[in-house]
């Protein structure tokens, strides 16, 4: 399976999410910001870090890039999209995803591994995980905290495009195991065609049990099949 | 402009020092001469007090490639890798302005050590505050510890280790020191030694404003009431552009262009391009006009002394100016020739076709001040303090007040605002023995530690300089590492007051002591001298930034407890030493009295026979037992597991507080299985190993003796509240 992994000035994920794609199999190519053409991918990851310096807004310069222009008439023709951290925030200042992702509730960068529970696992991206099980991933981000209005919040939860919710490890969503202020405990949404993910936790660095643990693989194993 | 007594002072030089300069320049200088000349004679540059000093100290061994006196120190690591590192301090600015100065620390030393050809892959610092009462603390710790974060995580460099530490004597002059750890290929590390004539030297990075003017000398003088004055002294750093220039110069220096290579650090562009021609015995002529300039009408002066962030010079291979410009257009950086290499020997500038200033390079470099000032040997305080003496407490309120004090709480409000996953390669994060961090790709690891104890430097400095070498090594060690060498920072008060001189040249012999014997060499370091405000100096605090290698990630060991009903043995002697313990710091306030004593040849043999024991698999975790004693490194295995103990006291110490509480070097616990015990003993009685057979693990229950016995879950709990409620996050 091919994949992509574009790299914006500032992105610190890239290399990561490629290690990441490689060890599961894919074939993978770095594309660079400033080209205009994509090679041919079955799956486009926009890796998380800190594109274009978070300047103006997390994602915002980003998603007006050269190379989104080309992401998002792949992602609009059905070409399998997945936005890690940054990733997620650019793929809402596209209009890809929507909401918005706002500060952490206590101000602060939060950095730390959290247990999140599988919402919705028919989809691409989630279905080698089982509805309901509870899985440990590292989240590390300002701007975390998802917030939407109410009607497209209920389009999230009847349409089943609510893939993660913090949680904690006995898989209790309430406010005190949500890290970061989400409505609702949203750690990743889904669009209405479900070919498109964004998360805030890292399933990149989830891939080795000797590093940390292993329950970012299925993740990527999901999209393999 | 006539150079006046005033001007020289604010210059911060002394009288008798302008008079060397008139002799080496054979006349007066100009204002901008004199200003270069205030940059590069200062302490923070020129290690005017130190260098007598510091050149004792071990720098050499078979795995040191490069020591001391380059942008930072190298190491070998086996199969062509490479370890680049090195500690700084930060500590001025960032008490002026914690979150810039604290981020600027980062940068600085990130730069340090991409400069030499390596990629950063992680990230440490040790910093110290004054006690969380005084007013000004909390802002302190709150923006050094987002500015530490800030840089950190979005240039992507993992912060894996610290250390957080509170005493008043921190309370006008914190310490900010930050360590960077890279990766490089042995056979292509970059040096600063200009070679050849009339090669072109490059201006790369950020563009130059005004911002950090004379921030080297700012650092090299005591704090007063004008302090507030300076911020404009202090950097702005943009952690964004850096990311740009580490990856521009990385991928320059895969291509054979570069002959040197020195980042903009204190004194920027004045410092590098003397660096440059000063290793190489050359001369350099800058065109101050091409220096790319973020403010209108900058003069020579403010272009020379600005310590703007973010910028490199570099000297290329004649021919490769489009090759090299290329990759810095790539990533939008500016790319200048601002300059050549001369065989004047001279600093020669121009502005606007004039020569507004030529300067020999030695008179700024090894014609510099040199002191070896004058120092008074410590009176130790042989008082020993007496338990029977203070007033009762009781056992477990003891404990419970230290496992809750700010000094001993858990620091997850800290190392969460540090992002220690990215780059994927982060084995083990703050808050065990040594962070390890994997080689990219490779099936070994680095281990990395900071470590101070400025308390055991105070009263005694000889022993406190081996101690936290000591210490240092025994953490290393105990994640299954091999020690390699130490990068060191040195945060003392003024110079001129021969006592504090007389810590610094205690503490160093003291370093280097424990140095020679662990055969842990120096590689690089850096002196902070003028801790202080109005002649009140700091503790004399040595930071020691260690590295070690771990050649197989099977064979990591951490302190988490793994197993219910495992033994605990206490590897080394325990004589109960209570003065200058947590326990009497944090209950008493007390400070008198003499620290522990370090006894090199116990380390390390005992240290060896852990890491014989970690390599053969026989030990399921195990942790060194530093401040707080046997007592919190006990809790500190219960926490991080969830798993309780059961301790029983062995009959020969008879008083409870020093057997647990006493801070005796050397020792390390470690759990055993059941049934491999007899193997373990037999393994440390034909080593004659001093070893004590403590107790088990056990659920739930933290219970030591009689005398105590506490659920895990409360006294995590207890180990848990500070911060946050300090930091109002509990109300």
């Amino acid at each position: 399976m091919n994949s992509s992994v574009i790299v914006f000035p500032g992105s610190n994920c890239d290399r990561d999410v490629a290690t990441a794609l490689t060890k599961l199999q894919f074939k993978n190519k770095m594309v660079w910001h400033k080209d205009s053409e994509l090679p041919k991918s079955d799956l486009i990851v926009i890796p998380g870090g800190f594109s274009y310096g978070d300047y103006l807004r997390s994602g915002a310069i980003a998603a007006k890039s050269n190379i989104l222009k080309e992401v998002i008439k792949a992602a609009n023709s059905g070409c399998l999209v997945l936005g890690i951290c940054n990733g997620f925030q650019i793929l809402i200042e596209t209009g890809l995803l929507q909401g918005a992702l706002l500060r952490n509730k206590n101000l602060k960068f939060i950095s730390k591994d959290v247990s999140l529970k599988i919402i919705n696992n028919e989809n691409k991206f989630c279905k080698k995980y089982k509805k309901n099980n509870i899985i440990n991933l590292n989240i590390a981000h300002n701007e975390g905290n998802y917030f939407t209005n109410k009607d497209h919040l209920k389009e999230l939860e009847d349409n089943e495009l609510i893939a993660f919710k913090y949680c904690n490890k006995d898989g209790l969503i309430n406010e005190s195991t949500n890290p970061n202020g989400s409505i609702s405990n949203i750690a990743g949404i889904l669009n209405n065609k479900k070919n498109i993910l964004g998360m805030m936790p890292h399933p990149e660095r989830m891939v080795d049990n000797l590093i940390s643990n292993s329950d970012g693989v299925e993740l990527f194993t999901s999209i393999l099949n | 402009m006539k150079i006046t007594n005033d001007i020289i002072e604010s210059h911060g030089l002394k009288l008798e020092e302008y008079s060397k300069i008139k002799l080496l320049l054979n006349r007066e200088p100009n204002f901008l001469e004199l200003g270069i000349f205030s940059a590069m004679w200062n302490e923070h540059c020129s290690y005017k007090s130190s260098k007598v000093h510091l050149k004792k100290l071990p720098v050499k061994n078979k795995n040191v490639i490069q020591g001391p006196g380059e942008n930072a120190g190298v190491i070998d690591i086996g199969d062509d890798d490479a370890i680049v590192f090195k500690i700084e301090s930060h500590n001025h600015p960032s008490f002026i302005e914690p979150y810039q100065g604290a981020a600027t620390g980062v940068g600085g030393i990130l730069r340090d050590v991409f400069t030499m050809g390596a990629r950063p892959i992680a990230l440490l610092n040790s910093i110290h505050f004054g006690d969380p009462k005084n007013k000004k603390t909390k802002n302190l710790l709150n923006g050094v510890v987002s500015g530490i974060g800030g840089y950190g995580n979005c240039i992507g460099i993992p912060t894996v280790a610290g250390e957080t530490k509170f005493n008043s004597t921190y309370n006008e002059n914190i310490l900010v020191n930050a360590m960077a750890v890279g990766l490089a290929n042995k056979k292509k590390i970059f040096y600063s030694k200009a070679k050849g004539i009339n090669k072109p030297v490059v201006y790369v990075g950020s563009k130059t404003g005004r911002d950090g003017i004379h921030g080297a000398s700012m650092a090299s003088a005591e704090f007063d009431e004008n302090t507030e004055e300076k911020k404009p002294t202090v950097q702005v750093g943009d952690p964004f552009t850096e990311k740009l220039l580490m990856e521009a110069c990385l991928e320059l220096m895969k291509k054979d262009s570069i002959i040197s290579i020195q980042d903009m650090g204190a004194a920027g562009l004045t410092s590098s391009s003397v660096e440059m021609a000063y290793k190489g015995n050359l001369g350099i002529e800058l065109y101050l006009d091409k220096v790319p300039c973020r403010e209108e009408n900058m003069s020579p002066y403010e272009m020379m002394l600005s310590e703007s962030q973010e910028r490199m010079l570099i000297i290329l291979e004649d021919g490769k100016e489009n090759e090299a410009k290329k990759i810095f257009n790539k990533w939008d950086l500016d790319f200048v020739v601002i300059g050549k290499t001369t065989d004047s020997k001279d600093l020669s500038l121009k502005y606007n076709n004039k020569t507004v200033a030529t300067i020999p390079i030695e008179a700024l470099s090894s014609k510099a001040p040199l002191y070896d000032r004058k120092w008074t040997k410590k009176k130790l305080d042989k008082k020993k303090i007496n338990l029977k003496d203070l007033k009762k407490i009781k056992f477990d309120d003891a404990f419970f007040k230290i496992i809750s004090s700010p000094n001993q709480s858990n620091k997850n409000w800290v190392t969460e605002q540090f992002d220690q996953m990215v780059m994927g390669d982060t084995i083990e994060r703050s808050g065990t023995n040594a962070a390890v961090v994997k080689i990219h790709g490779k099936e070994k690891a680095i281990a990395v530690t900071v470590d101070s104890s400025a308390n055991y430097c105070k009263s005694h400095p000889l022993s406190g300089g081996k101690q936290i070498v000591c210490e240092s090594w025994r953490n290393l060690v105990a994640v299954g590492a091999k020690p390699i060498a130490i990068t060191n920072c040195l945060n003392f008060g003024n110079p001129e007051n021969p006592e504090i001189m007389g810590q610094f040249a205690e503490n160093v012999l003291g370093i280097k002591e424990a140095c020679e014997f662990l055969n842990y060499p120096v590689v690089s370091g850096n002196v902070s001298f003028y801790n202080g405000t109005n002649k009140n100096n700091i503790f004399p605090t040595p930071v020691i930034g260690g590295v070690g290698l771990i050649n197989n990630i099977n064979k990591i060991q951490n302190h988490k407890f793994k197993k219910i009903d495992s033994q605990i043995i206490l590897i080394g002697k325990t004589f109960g030493h209570i003065d200058q313990s947590v326990f009497i710091n944090e209950l008493y306030n007390l400070y008198e009295g003499m620290p522990p004593e370090v006894n090199l040849l116990n380390e390390k043999n005992n240290g060896d026979i852990v890491l014989k024991l970690i390599n053969a698999g026989n030990i399921n975790s195990v942790h060194d037992v530093s401040v707080g004693g046997i007592i919190l490194a006990l809790a500190e295995m219960s926490l991080s597991s969830n798993i309780g103990v059961k301790i029983n006291k062995p009959k020969k110490l008879s008083n409870l507080f020093n057997y647990f509480f006493g801070e005796d070097q050397s020792r390390y616990l470690v759990e055993v299985d059941k049934s491999n015990y007899s193997n373990v003993e037999k393994i440390l009685k034909d080593n004659n190993i001093y070893f004590d057979n403590i107790g088990v693990t056990q659920k739930e229950y933290f219970e030591l003796d009689k005398v105590l016995k506490i659920n895990v879950k409360e006294l995590y709990e207890l180990n848990n509240r500070w911060y946050n409620n300090y930091n109002g996050l509990n109300s």
